[in-house]
């Protein structure tokens, strides 16, 4: 069996920072991502970020995993990554399995694990919704951003979260027809300056509005719309038919974390944070000793929140390993700090009053 | 309405322009950030202190226009593109906007293009005057625009036809 000091699982913006962060304490990483390329979600975000310059902001998501690598490489003499390779079960005795390349299958037994998996889309139910040309937003992200491939022509976008208004934008970038984005909500849900941006590209946000039906033989055609009353129900007779050929659902994220729950970390299904996040301390550690989290796999937030955690959580393991840093507290701090002031607005108030039901 | 539909109201759009001497006397940058996110960048872009956030990373940007020199190098640092610079002070009819346009085609210098509003809805054609895309400003060119001086207040996108 493969002996570890710290698994990372998930090289995603929190799971490289963890990394950063506990090789700089002196601990020996290892990370482990089941994609090709480290980077998680920003590998897909063209836009620039907003957020503080302490994590980046302003620049484009594409362009921060590099600066992460680079940072990675100065303690590369600690440092292990192994791509393509899944974590599939975390056990009770501490021991990882891992699948690589759907191929290769083995046991690790790591001193400590920080879990950095991130978040997976949610869906939404309606007549025909498994038509092709209706995709969740981040197949439609990994087309257009990853493999340069277009979509369709024509789209309605489900949702307008930060999410539907960012990839709305893109998909005009791209050249695609945005017909309208639409929303169960009676208000926009994303940032108003990202909503404004695609509004005086001339396309309509329906707030208050839902999707009837799909309509198509072999692939989508028809998009069904219909108003929505307060209690969310369409209202009779205000049906709209559009001619779309794609329908991109973008209706939120929900942590992904089934091996926490696997491994028997205590859960908590917190609506605030997207779903079931595991309770976790300040420095982020489960209710399973060494067994560590970090980013939107704790509860749904942005890049910039996921970093920080990464930091945080990844200087934290490490000390639980014996590697603590001389000026642990002072960096702790700040991290903390950091993450008060990102939660500290009117969305964050949202945010905080989840985390306060899962902090041990 | 604005939170149904992301269209400032007059009123809204008319409290953060400068006053029309101030635009009149030169280039002054208009920040339309309406709602408190936790976003900072304009700050530290501006090296003369002219938009100030403060402490709290969520507050709304406030220009100090006494101080903003239009030299417009926070439109292309603001992630919600929310920022312009206007120019009242060259010619009498007409006003000189600079847009961040993340598109391609890129429009050409004297190429005239159509003007849309905060709707996205044609109100004039346009001159273009300058189109810059240094790698400063990181893939966010900046297009500088000739507009009829009575749509100083309503226009805020342009559109290139293929
Ligand atoms: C359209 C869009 C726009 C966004 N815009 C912004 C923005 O402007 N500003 C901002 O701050 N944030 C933004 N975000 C949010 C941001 O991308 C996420 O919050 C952030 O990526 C979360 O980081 P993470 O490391 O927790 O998860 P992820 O980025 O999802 O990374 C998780 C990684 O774990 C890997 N993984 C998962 N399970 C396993 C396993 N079992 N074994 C091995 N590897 C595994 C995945 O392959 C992935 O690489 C945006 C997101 C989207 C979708």
């Amino acid at each position: 069996m493969k002996q570890a000091e710290l698994v990372i699982i998930g090289g995603g913006p929190a799971g490289l920072c963890a990394a950063v962060s506990a090789a700089r304490s002196g601990a020996k990483v290892l990370i482990i991502e089941r994609n090709k390329d480290l980077g998680g979600q920003l590998l897909k975000q063209t836009h620039m970020f907003f957020g503080s310059e302490k994590q980046y902001a302003s620049l484009r998501g594409i362009d921060i995993p590099a600066i992460l690598i680079s940072e990675l490489e100065k303690y590369k003499e600690r440092v292990e990554i192994i791509k393509e390779a899944t974590v599939v079960g975390v056990f009770e005795d501490g021991v990882i399995t891992v699948l690589e390349k759907e191929e290769n299958y083995f046991k690790i037994a790591p001193k400590a694990l920080v879990l950095a998996t991130g978040a997976y889309e949610k869906y939404l139910s309606f007549p025909n919704n498994d038509l092709p040309g209706i995709y969740g937003a981040g197949a439609v992200q990994t087309l257009m951003n990853v493999h340069g491939v277009k979509p369709g022509n024509k789209v309605l976008m489900v949702g307008a979260g930060n999410i539907g208004l960012i990839v709305s934008y893109q998909l005009m970038q791209a050249g695609v027809k945005v017909e309208a984005i639409l929303d169960a909500a009676p208000k926009i849900g994303g940032y108003l300056v990202h909503a404004s941006k695609v509004r005086r590209m001339g396309v309509p946000i329906l707030t208050s509005h839902t999707v009837k039906e799909a309509i198509g033989k072999e692939e989508l055609e028809k998009a069904v719309i219909s108003q929505v009353d307060e209690k969310f129900s369409p209202i009779e007779g205000s049906e709209k038919t559009l001619d779309v050929d794609v329908m991109c659902i973008s209706v939120g994220l929900t942590p992904l974390n089934e091996l926490l729950a696997m491994r028997g970390c205590k859960m908590k299904y917190i609506p605030q944070l997207g779903g079931l996040v595991p309770l976790r301390n300040e420095n982020y550690e489960t209710s399973v000793e060494n067994l560590f989290v970090a980013g939107d796999a704790t509860g749904v937030e942005e890049a910039s929140a996921a970093m920080v955690e990464g930091f945080l959580a990844g200087l934290c393991a490490a000390e639980k390993i014996g590697y603590r840093l001389d000026n642990f507290e002072e960096m702790k701090n700040d991290y903390l700090k950091q993450l008060e002031e990102l939660r500290s607005g009117p969305a964050g108030k949202h945010i905080l009053s989840g985390i306060e039901q899962i902090v041990l | 309405m604005f939170e149904k539909t992301g269209i400032p109201s007059e009123e809204m759009i008319m409290g953060k322009f400068p006053s029309i001497e101030r635009i009149n006397k030169g280039a002054v940058a208009v920040v339309e950030c309406y709602k408190e996110i936790p976003c900072n960048p304009c700050q530290t872009a501006c090296k003369f202190g002219a938009i100030i956030i403060g402490e709290d990373i969520n507050n709304i940007p406030k220009l100090y226009a006494d101080k903003c020199t239009g030299c417009a190098v926070c439109l292309s640092k603001c992630p919600g593109l929310s920022i312009m610079v206007v120019d009242g002070s060259k010619l009498e009819e007409t006003v000189e906007i600079k847009l961040p346009y993340e598109f391609v085609p890129l429009p050409k210098e004297g190429q005239i293009i159509k003007g849309l509003n905060r709707e996205g809805e044609y109100i004039t054609d346009v001159k273009v005057l300058k189109v810059l895309n240094p790698k400063s400003f990181d893939r966010t060119p900046l297009v500088t625009i000739e507009v009829d001086r009575k749509y100083l207040y309503e226009i805020r996108n342009i559109q290139v036809e293929v």
